[in-house]
């Protein structure tokens, strides 16, 4: 066989199978690269898992999620305050940010024309916003909770003002993904039987993109409840000894207990904080499962 | 798609001829109900300019008290210089790690990978995406610095330092500049690669002598925004690499990075207008500015790669 079909059978081959049939070292090599950094992060992300449950397994008793952080007796510190601090910060959050995001993902996708330069400028500022250091909408919020003449710091209402301002961006970019989604002879339809833009949109484009639009409000509220550099800038204490009463009522949050905790040097702490990262990882693991639940549950292809 | 539906259905009714007059019917409640979502989408430029203004407030505070010279320099108390170094020095190890092994998991993933492969093995890379930063922070201070480092590979280094923390933020920095380089490396038209494998090259070669330098523009904006993360992030950091002003080149010690000093400052009692509280926002407009020209450079370098393709 010639050179020339040789090569050609391999160029077809690899098109083909989308595997390469060339064994020379040079091109191994570089595969082997290619492999290491693909599973060098997976590795880390085991050993941080396993490394962290074998520090917290003394503590995975009823204790760490019923009873209050407390200073004196570490060895039965839990994380009761942190929970329910952190359950309510995602149902503020939430109610601030999802009605905002996607009104102004309706107004983008839908009315908006899009060659005006000022809804060029909120394309840009959009995804400007997204990539703004979760410390500086921390700032922010104490700025716009000291201008509303709110002196109390570490409220849920100054920390979930942070995380929704923080996630904002995120609902935003997804619903109109979600929206855009919808094919377009679903609002031609609507449109031609006499429905107003809005009707349109309100009866026909939300319904169809609500799936869409809840897989990524969920996926924001993942990452909003991991968060805890916005909520030491408002102030959220490490620990305290009661449950949350009202808007105004000072919270910590289960990752500022994490964060209290890493830097007690006492063993017994740690143990507890590894104990907590792993209740924090289900919390996370839980809302992404729900997340990728209702996506395929109810998703709809045209 | 969007701009055409917009303009074909929208009020303003510049096309189709029948429907212009119906369109120009008063509806009150639409109007209403247009004007409400687009206040909303209007929210969001506020909250850029909020973010100026709040900041700026307390800003000029600051430097009523302290002079401008002050700040940017390495004076103990005010300056921002050993901070502004702590930062550079932990993003520059952070992207010392997730560059190259960002960039060869998304050659590996548009390059090599079959579509099958690929719908498992992107959500994998990006679950590193998912993991709380404070947990992260955990992870360095504990294992990373005294297993790691002091135990297997015995480097005299401090309890924090700027070098596990570095490590850590560097892979957590990973899925972004993967999943954005990926997408450049796959919007390369196939016809280049068939192009390149006609000629003779091999896959490797193909890869990183047609595709990589086809998607360079693309390239850049994914380790540009890598690097944005880098600068903005803040638990681990805040954790792992001290919380004492340090202007060095050693990464074996600890430094305080621009996020590091936000938060460790704001644990206290900074009572509003207090020197104290000021200087936590100008570190903040620091950081803000600086954080806001690396993303303009990384959506100017996006717009470009999508306009090539």
């Amino acid at each position: 066989m010639s050179v020339a079909t040789t090569t050609a059978r391999e160029v077809t081959q690899s098109l083909t199978t989308g595997r390469p049939k060339d064994r020379r070292p040079a091109s191994l090599i570089f595969l082997a690269l290619l492999w290491f950094s693909l599973f060098f992060g997976v590795v880390v992300l085991l050993v941080l898992l396993i490394d962290t449950a074998i520090q917290g397994a003394p503590r995975f008793d009823s204790a760490l999620i019923t009873e209050y952080g407390s200073r004196v007796l570490p060895e039965t510190t839990g994380f009761r305050a942190g929970i329910l601090g952190s359950a309510w910060l995602m149902l503020f959050t939430a109610l601030f940010a999802v009605p905002l995001g996607i009104a102004a993902a309706l107004y983008l996708e839908e009315f908006a024309d899009t060659d005006r330069w000022w809804n060029r400028l909120i394309e840009l500022n959009l995804q400007n916003l997204a990539a703004v250091p979760s410390i500086v909408y921390g700032l922010l919020a104490v700025a716009v909770m000291a201008l509303a003449g709110f002196s109390d710091s570490g409220t849920v209402l100054g920390g979930a003002t942070a995380l929704a301002l923080l996630i904002l961006p995120v609902i935003i970019i997804t619903t109109r993904e979600a929206v855009r989604a919808v094919p377009r002879e679903i609002r031609e339809g609507s449109l031609a039987l006499g429905a107003t833009v809005w009707q349109t949109t309100w009866r026909q484009t939300l319904p169809s993109a609500i799936p869409g639009i809840a897989t990524g409000t969920i996926l924001g509220l993942s990452r909003a409840i991991g968060e805890a550099a916005p909520l030491v800038v408002v102030g959220l204490a490490g620990s305290v000894r009661f449950d949350p009463t009202g808007v105004l009522s000072s919270i910590t949050a289960l990752p500022m207990q994490i964060f209290s905790l890493t830097s007690q040097s006492q063993e017994d702490f740690q143990t507890a904080a590894s104990a907590a990262i792993i209740v924090l990882l289900v919390m996370i693991l839980g809302l992404n499962a729900a997340a990728i639940y209702i996506r395929n549950k109810f998703q709809r292809s045209w | 798609m969007n701009s055409t539906s917009a303009s074909a259905v929208g009020p303003s009714g510049r096309t189709g001829p029948p429907a212009a007059d119906l369109s120009r019917k008063a509806r009150p409640a639409e109007t209403v109900i247009r004007a409400v979502l687009m206040v909303s989408a209007f929210l969001s430029v506020a909250i850029t300019i909020g973010i100026f203004i709040a900041l700026a407030r307390p800003v000029i505070g600051f430097f009523e008290e302290v002079p401008f010279g002050t700040f940017f320099s390495d004076d103990a108390q005010y300056g921002v210089l050993p901070l502004i170094g702590g930062t550079l020095m932990t993003t520059a190890i952070a992207l010392l790690v997730a560059v190259p092994l960002g960039l060869g998991a998304a050659m590996y993933l548009s390059e090599y990978a079959s579509r099958k492969a690929r719908k498992v093995l992107k959500p994998t890379v990006e679950l590193l995406a998912g993991i709380p930063s404070v947990v992260y922070g955990f992870f360095a201070l504990t294992f990373v610095t005294p297993t790691l480092l002091q135990d297997i590979l015995s480097l005299e280094v401090n309890f924090t330092n700027a070098l596990s923390a570095g490590l850590v933020l560097g892979v957590m920095v990973i899925p972004t500049i993967a999943s954005l380089a990926e997408d450049a490396l796959s919007a390369v038209p196939q016809s280049m690669r068939q192009g390149s494998l006609a000629m003779g090259a091999n896959r490797m070669q193909t890869t990183l002598r047609v595709v990589f330098p086809a998607a360079l523009s693309g390239i850049g904006a994914a380790i540009v925004l890598g690097m944005s993360r880098a600068i903005g992030e803040t638990m681990i950091v805040a954790l792992a690499a001290g919380a004492q002003k340090n202007l060095s080149l050693d990464p074996r010690e600890g430094m305080q990075t621009m996020t590091g000093f936000i938060a460790t400052t704001a644990q206290g009692e900074n009572p509003v207008g207090s020197t104290s509280y000021n200087t936590l926002f100008a570190v903040g407009m620091t950081l803000f500015l600086i954080t806001l020209v690396v993303n303009i450079v990384s959506i100017v370098l996006v717009r470009r790669f999508r306009q090539v393709y």
